[in-house]
């Protein structure tokens, strides 16, 4: 009977007796007997922890994806994740606590937490950074949330460059939110921006403008345009920004974004199939009281020493109930804490030095695979950074098959996030032959040779 | 605890040092402004800390060391089920073949995972007595608003609008705040002199116009809600759904299942029952697992095993094993995540289920209502206990007594509990308890910790009875890494990050 249960047959024996009660099963009278579970759960029985990890090694086994060379991008990326950020951000000290309700004991998290939203301040170059959310796509559902009540205004115009699936969440939100949400198309792979100002009859003007920097495909897109489009409409103005790419770009803050939000994986987590990822949100002091999630504050203690408290809690849900800025409570503060560590390891060299590196494979990659007969650019000459989409003869999926043979995970093929038929991003012949590619600072020239050379082949008829 | 002041990584920091290391890769080395339009280009790096591996190291650990665990000791936090996060599913969270898995994977090539997925799913289903169960949410509140997504959808096809839920007085916080993000208006129904739902009231406010009742069960006092039946018959007889809110699943493992109470909808929260862990305010993972009638709605895609057929043989490469794949529900609500929901979280419950099995997870719930149970009687003669009767997996004391008489509340009861070497329980929490104090010891205490627990408790409350003792109350604690710290500076005098001390006039704090 493997467990971790503490109990002696003499402990229960001697709880029972204090109790007045002669069986465990008294334990439970409150349970109406008509509801109680006879035979008991319809599960095997425990088995100990060898044989569960044998099992569970095997199910690891089955997954071919993880012995590939990943050239997969769309959002979760394959970046270097050093010991020691595995070493510290696996301190049971930080895995085994919870949220820091008490902070004369959890100055540790407070303070980790408190220097992680330092760090996505620097980042987003926004002044308030909160202690995270659950991934990118729940960042922009509290973002848009935000802007709405800073707006006044449900309306939200959302570029077709914004991640598929973050577009998705967004949509199933809505419907609890009232939010009207209008997809932007994406032309060449930049967003067609509607009329501006909006004209009459042709609905109500945008509360909320979210682009996204670079957006999916791997294109930068102008941003002055959105800042204007959000200035003519009194807009809040949304970017879902890359924070690898913004080693080498100029922040969103200085193109005038009211709310930053990314996705923080490449911040020291693994792909681990798509998560415990991290929800990177950051805003104006204008907006502070409208954050969502939790937020840590210095202040000082009795005695006057430094110390971190969370503040502003008057807007959560455990206080505030119905009238709470979002419903969230637990969130990703162990990612937070990671991402940090991370960080605090590349530091300010480091994080350029790994957004230079991806650029640079990225471009080497591009320039020889569009000297491949068979593919074209999907995005025409719209800059990219750090990940491209190319337009393969064959259908995606197939390259995609036959290129896990050779080894490598060639990319993502677009209609696995758009769905078959495509959507405002990619039309239907785009999304079943576009394929979303990416180089990190882990690939080396030889293996993006060898994955050209794979290429060539694979895009054959 | 570590009671040195820490710096910030950002005070450790000096220009040149470094702790990055990058793999030789042989691209060719272009320069940022041949790689990004002049317009779009930086021009100075993103300004970060500069320091050593060795002092990165030497400040995380530092840190660590201010910082109570469930590792460090007990940590009776009521309602979050603070139990012992058994190492071995580290282990599992760490394995390659899981880590190094892209999200967007083709499911040929992630069958593992597709496998643990719908093991995992088959498991909380038997838990729960539900027929299918999404893991996209990614903690508890997450699965609360998905799970009410599910109860509009459920609705909507029938033509059914319906504005509004009904929740406790006891309720979570994140209970009403779901409510309103998903649309709709919260009607609360008080508790009756035992505690639990007032029948009469929730009668008053039944119409066909609520779309559902949100409870916990046990409720958040501790007490089995045991008049489950009349409310589930009471609320399906105007059509409305009711919604589990699975906080306190640890109390009826293997013993009552949420489906078999008339539940239609249940989430769970893996990092308190499976003890995923807690990671300091998560992640977790809240699963929302549903009656059949529901299915057709859940997020999607989901992971499922296929049936014979040519994608089967496909997916399992031609070998006829059984194969898995994704398949979006006829009628999703959509996604409400970016991948899959927080899947190394998900393989760590896996594990824990897989120890306990059936047996286990039943002895883990019998065990957690012994130990709660216990220190109710134990503590009931010094301290309130406003429900006193049985309880489950939790008790909720309070301090109102100590209040009066000698001016300590439960918020110095927790605070002079962190001196003795215990976290404090939830205090103030249920709001329909004056002075509470929320115990919650859970399975994987001793009996020797309770002891010393209730000694503890009973200490604080035999010491306030002398002046020196409220005094000690009143300013603990002072052994901690720092003592109260002022909440009203941080709220009115705001500093969210190292650069907005400056603002504040902060910047001087040390050398003073």
């Amino acid at each position: 009977m493997p467990d971790y249960l503490p109990h002696t047959e003499a402990d229960i024996a001697t709880m029972l007796a204090f109790l007045g009660l002669s069986d465990v099963d008294e334990l439970f009278s409150a349970v109406p007997q008509a509801l109680r579970l006879a035979g008991g759960l319809d599960l095997a029985d425990g088995e100990p922890e060898p044989d569960v990890l044998a099992h569970m090694g095997a199910l690891a086994g089955a997954n071919r994806a993880a012995g590939l060379v990943c050239f997969a991008g769309a959002g979760a990326y394959d970046h270097e994740v050093p010991a020691v950020v595995r070493a510290l951000s696996g301190r049971s000290e930080f895995v085994t606590a919870y949220t820091p309700y008490q902070p004369e004991v959890a100055q540790g998290v407070l303070q980790a937490v408190f220097e992680y939203q330092t760090m996505v301040a620097r980042l987003s170059g926004l002044p308030v950074a909160n202690a995270s959310l659950y991934d990118g796509a729940s960042a922009l559902v509290e973002a848009v949330n935000l802007g709405t009540a800073a707006s006044g205004r449900q309306t939200v115009w959302v570029s077709s460059g914004v991640h598929p699936h973050w577009r998705a969440c967004l949509r199933t939100f809505s419907g609890g939110s009232g939010h009207r949400i209008v997809e932007v198309p994406l032309v060449d792979g930049s967003s067609a921006w509607p009329q501006v100002p909006v004209p009459s009859g042709e609905g109500e003007a945008p509360g909320v403008v979210v682009v996204a920097y670079p957006n999916y495909l791997g294109c930068l897109e102008d941003l002055a345009v959105v800042r204007r489009i959000a200035d003519a409409h009194r807009a809040t103005m949304v970017v879902a920004a890359d924070p690898v790419a913004a080693g080498l770009l100029r922040s969103p803050a200085e193109w005038g974004a009211d709310v930053v939000v990314g996705e923080g994986q490449a911040f020291g987590m693994p792909l681990s199939f798509g998560g415990p990822y991290l929800g990177l949100f950051s805003c104006t002091l204008a907006q502070v009281r409208r954050l969502p999630g939790r937020l840590v504050g210095e202040t000082v203690d009795v005695e006057g020493r430094r110390a971190y408290v969370t503040t502003l809690r008057a807007r959560e849900q455990d206080i505030r109930r119905e009238k709470a800025t979002s419903n969230v409570c637990t969130n990703q503060t162990l990612m937070a804490v990671t991402a940090a560590i991370q960080l605090g390891w590349l530091g300010t060299l480091g994080l350029a030095e790994v957004a230079l590196r991806c650029a640079r494979g990225t471009r080497y990659l591009r320039d020889a695979a569009l000297g491949i007969s068979g593919i074209t650019p999907l995005t025409g000459d719209t800059p990219v950074v750090r990940e491209m989409a190319l337009r393969t003869a064959v259908p995606a999926r197939t390259v995609i098959d036959r290129m896990a043979a050779e080894g490598f995970l060639a990319g993502v093929a677009l209609e696995d996030l758009t769905g078959a038929g495509g959507d405002g991003s990619a039309d239907a012949d785009a999304a079943a032959h576009g394929l979303l590619v990416t180089v990190t600072e882990r690939r080396t020239l030889d293996e993006i040779n060898a994955y050209l050379a794979a290429l060539d082949k694979a895009v054959r008829p | 605890m570590g009671r040195a002041e820490e710096p910030t990584l950002f005070e450790l920091s000096e220009p040149g040092r470094h702790s990055w290391q990058l793999r030789t890769t042989g691209v060719p080395a272009w320069s940022a402004d041949e790689l990004v339009p002049d317009a779009h280009r930086r021009r100075e790096p993103v300004p970060l800390a500069e320091v050593s591996e060795r002092d990165l190291v030497a400040h995380f650990t530092r840190l660590s060391h201010r910082q109570f665990s469930v590792d460090l000791g007990a940590y009776p936090l009521g309602s979050c089920t603070m139990k012992y996060n058994p190492k071995v599913c580290d282990t599992v969270a760490s394995l390659p073949g899981l880590t190094d898995v892209h999200p967007a994977a083709p499911a040929r090539m992630s069958q593992g995972w597709l496998s643990l997925l719908v093991e995992l799913e088959e498991a909380l289903c038997a838990v729960t007595g539900m027929a299918a169960a999404t893991f996209q949410p990614a903690a508890g509140a997450a699965g609360e608003l998905t799970g009410l997504l599910l109860m509009r959808a459920y609705h909507d096809a029938r033509d059914d609008r319906r504005r509004r839920v009904i929740i406790p007085d006891s309720a979570h916080g994140t209970n009403p705040a779901s409510v309103r993000i998903a649309g709709y208006e919260v009607t609360t129904v008080p508790s009756d002199g035992r505690g639990c739902v007032d029948m009469a009231a929730l009668r008053s406010v039944l119409d066909r116009d609520v779309a559902g009742i949100m409870l916990t069960n046990p409720n958040t006092l501790g007490l089995f809600e045991d008049g489950i039946e009349e409310i589930a018959a009471a609320v399906h007889g105007v059509g409305g759904l009711l919604y589990y809110d699975g906080a306190n699943l640890n109390a009826i493992l293997g013993v009552v299942r949420p489906g078999d109470m008339g539940f239609d909808i249940v989430h769970l929260n893996l990092h308190k029952t499976f003890a995923t862990p807690h990671g300091g305010g998560g992640p977790g993972a809240g699963p929302v697992a549903v009656a059949e009638h529901l299915v057709d709605f859940l997020p999607g895609p989901r992971p499922v095993r296929l049936v014979h057929g040519a994608q089967e043989r496909a997916a399992s490469n031609g070998t006829g094993a059984t194969a898995y794949g994704w398949a979006m529900p006829p009628r999703s609500i959509g996604r409400v995540h970016s991948w899959h929901g927080n899947a190394l979280v998900l393989a760590r419950a896996l594990a824990y289920i897989r120890v306990h099995g059936g047996d286990g997870l039943r002895r883990v719930s019998e065990r957690a209502v012994l130990n709660a149970n216990w220190l109710r009687v134990r503590l009931s003669s010094v301290y309130d206990v406003p429900f006193d009767r049985p309880c489950m997996h939790e008790v909720v004391l309070a301090a109102f007594t100590l209040r009066r008489r000698y001016g300590v509340r439960a918020l110095d009861v927790a605070k002079r509990l962190l001196e003795e070497g215990f976290h404090a329980p939830t205090v103030y929490f249920p709001l329909v308890v004056d002075e509470a104090l929320m115990v919650e010891p859970t399975e994987t205490e001793s009996l020797q910790t309770l002891e010393a627990l209730a000694d503890a408790f009973e200490r604080i409350a035999a010491e306030a009875s002398e002046p020196a003792g409220v005094e000690a109350a009143h300013a603990a604690p002072r052994t901690t890494p720092v003592g109260r710290v002022d909440e009203a500076r941080a709220a009115r005098m705001l500093v969210p990050t190292f650069d907005a001390r400056a603002h504040v006039g902060m910047q001087g704090d040390r050398e003073q």
